[in-house]
């Protein structure tokens, strides 16, 4: 499994890269999605980029009431990062499922979220994170909601020429309990069904709740329905199962040699009460 | 493109074309055939090698992301005709069967401890779900792990 040639930069800064993409190359940041479909010929770039040399696309900070994740953090980085994990644990339990240790050591949340597999996991929290994704070209640098980024299947609202530079969270509010739960394909590692979830409770009731989903759809997307059900409410067992059984409500589930969509629409329902009934756990 | 990389220790400057997968310029152009191609979909772990100190699957990588980088194959463990505590581990256990994952295997065995000198079983399992033995001899292997942590606690 060779990959068509192709021409290799590894730029010294963000300018020169930005500069090359403007012309029509291609990003690498870990490889873990491009390189495997290279080698199956999917994807036959020209010209290839490389991020993962750019100092200042790999960070993980805390900034104000935000942390802000560089393109370039791997997801090795992302779950063992203090900051990720005392700040938006979410995320860190998140990346912790995603492939295998190599496969961490080497993907980034850039790269993963550019190529937006419906399958993928980072969507599912970044949709219960309400994240923002902060995109760069030569010229221009604008903020968008992941609600807007993940346009459909491996397409999302990067323009030609742009790639991420950043991905911004919230700190989490002490008292909000969060979970993701997934069923994993057991050969790629990739989520039939993920469901991340945050709540927060205020006198005994249900506040807030959001839960992302992905595996489920051509896109991730927020149960708004089964949020709306949750809110307040004490969060009985009748309660969750209630709002679970929202959870795919209107959207067009997927089927494929894995799972059938009814079967996908019912792994749903049961991991999205398993994620509340872990989140409300972990609520104060 | 012309690229110099740290293996084993040893430095080798090579002119390679940007799509030679790492995996090929360790096993055919420096002739490290220990990290073995199984799968070659970065799925089965056989190819695992150490890229500064992170292991990673070297049938998805190309050899020009390693340019001055160093790297660590299953050869480069034992030192003065010692074998490395993983190594010694996983011969003890009898964690290799047919051998064919047992380079990539001991190397991600090597990350666990590495990164968790006393990792529980369930961790142990977590960190090699990136390698896949044919033969099914994973007890042996998780086994292995423990005995090399325990090894090491000594």
């Amino acid at each position: 499994m060779i990959p068509q040639a192709f021409d290799y930069t590894a730029p010294k800064s963000l300018d020169e890269a930005l500069g090359l993409l403007a012309k029509g190359a291609k990003p690498l940041a870990g490889g873990m999605s491009l390189i495997p479909m290279m080698k199956l010929r999917l994807a036959a770039p020209d010209h290839l980029v490389d991020l993962r040399r750019l100092k200042d696309l790999n960070y993980i900070r805390e900034q104000g009431a935000a942390v802000h994740i560089g393109a370039t953090a791997t997801h090795y980085d992302v779950e063992n990062s203090a900051v990720v994990r005392g700040k938006c644990p979410l995320l860190a339990e998140t990346a912790a499922h995603i492939g295998d240790v190599q496969v961490r050591n080497m993907g980034t949340i850039g790269g993963s979220i550019a190529h937006n597999d419906p399958s993928a996991d980072y969507p599912a929290a970044l949709q219960a994170l309400e994240a923002k994704v902060v995109l760069k070209g030569a010229k221009s640098e604008r903020t968008v909601s992941v609600a807007d980024f993940f346009v459909d299947t491996f397409t999302t609202a990067l323009e030609p020429g742009e790639i991420i530079r950043e991905v911004i969270v919230p700190v989490e509010d002490s008292g909000t309990g969060t979970s993701y739960q997934k069923v994993a394909q057991p050969a790629s590692g990739f989520a039939i069904v993920g469901i991340a979830v945050r709540v927060r409770k205020s006198g005994g009731k249900i506040g807030m709740a959001r839960i992302g989903v992905t595996g489920l759809a051509n896109r991730s997307y927020r149960a708004a329905a089964a949020e709306k059900a949750l809110e307040g409410k004490a969060g009985s067992a009748t309660e969750i199962q209630n709002a679970a059984s929202l959870v795919a409500e209107r959207v067009d589930v997927n089927s494929d040699l894995h799972a059938s969509a009814d079967y996908r629409r019912h792994l749903a329902v049961v991991y999205a009460a398993r994620a509340l009934m872990a989140a409300l756990a972990r609520s104060a | 493109m012309n690229i110099t990389t740290h293996i084993n220790g040893k430095s080798y400057s090579h002119d390679v074309e940007p799509r030679l997968l790492l995996i090929h310029y360790l096993r055919e152009v420096v002739g490290l055939t220990g990290p073995h191609i199984g799968c070659e979909t970065s799925l089965c772990g056989a190819c695992t090698v150490e890229l500064n100190g992170k292991a990673v699957k070297s049938c998805t990588m190309f050899a020009v992301q390693a340019d001055g980088a160093n790297v660590v194959t299953i050869e480069g463990l034992a030192s003065n005709g010692k074998l490395h505590a993983m190594q010694e581990a996983f011969w003890n256990e009898h964690g290799a069967q047919c051998g064919f994952c047992t380079p990539g295997m001991i190397m991600a065995s090597k990350q666990i401890i590495d990164r968790n000198p006393n990792p529980t079983e369930e961790e142990i399992r977590h960190g090699l779900e990136g390698n896949i033995c044919r033969c099914t001899g994973y007890q042996h292997i998780v086994n292995a792990v423990k005995a090399a942590a325990k090894a090491a606690g000594v």
